[in-house]
């Protein structure tokens, strides 16, 4: 019983950590109505900055003390990622709006390798560490209760808690304040939201800066985690089919199908891996998430679509 | 006054339903073929064929099959590099194992092993369409990246997983030379953009396109979808296999897994739109487009560079190379989301009427 719940609980973490990068994903396309894949690049582009910075602020300033230095890395980071937020909404979104869901996707595509290209003419493209005092050792639980207790590494324990906090206050802030109420309003519809006077472009700023938000956090966590380095914005590709699983339009369910495709991810790499020949951690989540399409299309948390002629 | 269809009578049916029914598009299309089969062998360098040419002919011929897809079906997918690899490790593996295979029956199974997986992959477009049918199609993309990294069966159990191919040879002719691959490449392309052409004029491209502008709609005036979106998914994945087995054969010669990855269905998808969805001739502006542009922009940089005496390094100019290359495609979707082939036909109307301004 203790390796299969050992792989749930890892399994539950790393989906924890796809649903971070995911909830970007689902936070536009409420907003705008654009599936966007610059998300990945945003969480590389953001990690990148976080890094840089982390580096650069001691060495202008003289500051010391990781905690500072760390904190305004974040906050600078963050000023960027908002300035980029606004970039993308006045010389793209802007200018494509009406466009078909298809041209749209692929601007979102061309401001990716945009993002990838600039970061790393700006910050490098070696590989960088973000360290911001995660603790890395793994440790025992209920060690009563199994056998040998369960090993779970420490740092996938923090960054599941960070996560779950994060998504805890992006629903607080969707549910209880004017501007989170306005996000929604947009979402419905977008028409009437402007009707009632609420202003669509800087909507779209917010909302893409809270992806960019999210992006950094999920930057900073995979980062710590794998080093800063290109192949972070794969990350972004691997959770994509928890973002259909769980509805392109339902934050829970970004969260519910990242622990879903987490914990069978692991399971199946565990059980039915060796029987490949390994590596199926890489398609298994694709196959799952088709599966489920196959019998609820809209995802399991998506709004029901309906066709008329 | 020159490019009108005033006074070409048609007297006959077939007369009426040629693909081009304009007497002046028809010398432009011979002129073209005459330049692309006769001209251009003449005068092209080895270096324009190897590195433009051929890589242009053979996108283009994977660009048609996408087009066919995306831009008639309405089917968006990301899978068209996972087509490609399948094409060609399944002409390779027919080619390889089976003595004395020629290469153009090769060619031609292994387009038949990408559309048995293209139609597996395409199931799903029954059940999901639009971004969730994108996102459902990697699928194909990332199972045949390990399929083919990890079965070893399929690479001839090279340790490595990279094959290579050798003596290539079209009715006794070797496709050594750089003008014998072009012309080889130019065939098989003439060939399918025509049947391409003539497809999607159709009752099958009618039935397409049907599909794409409103699912339900064709249904109820009774379209068999299943029959319609897994027929396209067949056609566009066999276009796009044929297309990725001379990629590798007459372009690599060597190649691993990772030849045929993501970023394949991606540029394929760009070609798609920057030419023009739903336009055979568009495919080949897209093809264009997306392969002189990276290597216009890696032999301008530098020298743009020294210009302002600035050094470049190789690195540099690969992510101002990124940077330019994604500026472009979005502001390209923004000036003109309906894509070059659109400029096209807007430049015959203006034909049409010109000098006259009405």
């Amino acid at each position: 019983m203790g390796p299969v719940l050992e792989t749930i609980i890892g399994g539950l973490m790393t989906g924890m950590l796809y649903s971070l990068v995911a909830l970007g994903f689902v936070l536009i396309f409420k907003a705008s109505g654009v599936f966007n894949f610059a998300q990945g690049a945003m969480v590389l582009f953001a990690a990148l900055a976080m890094a840089r910075f982390s580096e650069w602020i001691p060495q202008v300033t003289g500051l010391q003390g990781k905690l500072l230095a760390n904190a305004l890395a974040f906050v600078a980071a963050m000023v960027l990622m908002i300035a980029v937020a606004w970039l993308i909404e006045r010389f793209v979104l802007a200018k494509l709006v009406n466009q078909e869901g298809i041209a749209l996707l692929m601007a979102t595509l061309g401001v990716s390798y945009f993002l990838d290209g600039f970061g790393q003419t700006i910050f490098g493209s070696s590989i960088y560490k973000i360290d911001v005092g995660m603790p890395k050792d793994p440790i025992f639980l209920l060690e009563s209760t199994f056998q040998g207790g369960l090993l779970v590494n420490q740092e996938d324990l923090m960054a599941a808690a960070i996560a779950a906090c994060l998504v805890g206050v992006l629903a607080a802030f969707f549910q209880y304040t004017s501007t989170g109420r306005a996000l929604r309003a947009v979402a419905d519809d977008h028409q009437a939201a402007q009707s009632i006077g609420i202003p669509l472009q800087r909507i779209w700023v917010i909302v893409w800066s809270v992806a960019g938000f999210v992006a950094l956090v999920a930057g900073v966590i995979w980062g710590s985690k794998l080093g800063v380095q290109f192949s972070l914005s794969v990350v972004a590709l691997k959770s994509l089919p928890l973002v259909i699983l769980g509805g392109l339009t339902s934050v829970p369910g970004a969260i519910v199908g990242g622990l879903i495709l987490g914990v069978g991810e692991k399971l199946a790499e565990v059980f039915i891996g060796p029987l490949l020949g390994g590596g199926i951690e890489i398609w298994f989540a694709y196959v799952l998430a088709l599966v489920f399409l196959l019998f609820r299309p809209q995802g399991l948390f998506g709004e029901k679509i309906i066709d008329r002629v | 006054m020159i490019y009108r269809e005033n006074g070409q009578f048609k007297i006959s049916y077939r007369a009426d339903q040629q693909i081009f029914p304009i007497l002046q598009d028809r010398v432009f299309i011979v002129a073209m073929l005459a330049v692309a089969f006769v001209v251009v062998p003449a005068f092209a360098s080895d270096y324009l064929f190897r590195a433009i040419l051929i890589p242009f002919l053979i996108f283009s011929l994977a660009a048609v099959g996408v087009n066919i897809l995306v831009g008639y079906c309405g089917q968006i997918s990301l899978g068209s590099g996972a087509f490609m690899a399948v094409g060609a490790y399944g002409a390779y593996n027919f080619f390889v194992r089976v003595p004395g295979m020629p290469l153009v029956p090769a060619l031609i199974l292994g387009g038949l092993c990408a559309t048995a997986f293209g139609v597996l992959f395409g199931l799903p477009s029954l059940r999901v369409r639009g971004l969730y049918l994108a996102v459902a199609t990697l699928a194909a993309q990332f199972f045949a990246d390990w399929m083919f990294l990890r079965i070893k069966w399929f690479t001839h159990d090279t340790p490595s997983g990279s094959v290579a191919v050798s003596n290539l040879q079209v009715l006794g002719l070797s496709l050594d030379s750089a003008l014998g691959k072009y012309l080889f490449c130019l065939t098989v392309l003439v060939v399918i953009a025509l049947l391409a052409k003539n497809l999607v004029r159709g009752a099958i491209g009618r039935e397409w396109m049907a599909i794409r502008d409103m699912d339900v709609a064709a249904a109820v005036i009774g379209i068999r979808p299943m029959y319609a979106k897994l027929s396209a998914f067949a056609v566009s994945s066999f276009i796009i296999g044929v297309a990725g087995a001379l990629w590798a054969f007459i372009y690599l010669g060597a190649w691993e897994p990772s030849a045929f990855s993501v970023d394949y269905s991606f540029r394929l998808l760009f070609m798609v739109i920057i030419g023009g969805l739903g336009s055979i001739m568009g495919s080949f502006f897209g093809a264009a487009f997306i392969v002189v542009l990276p290597i216009a922009l890696n032999r301008l940089l530098p020298q743009l560079a020294n210009l302002f005496g600035l050094e470049m390094s190789t690195a540099g100019v690969a992510h101002a190379e990124l940077m330019i290359f994604g500026a472009l495609i979005v502001w390209f979707l923004i000036v003109e989301p309906h894509g070059l082939a659109k400029l096209w036909s807007t430049a015959k109307q203006k034909l049409r009427l010109w000098p006259f301004p009405h």
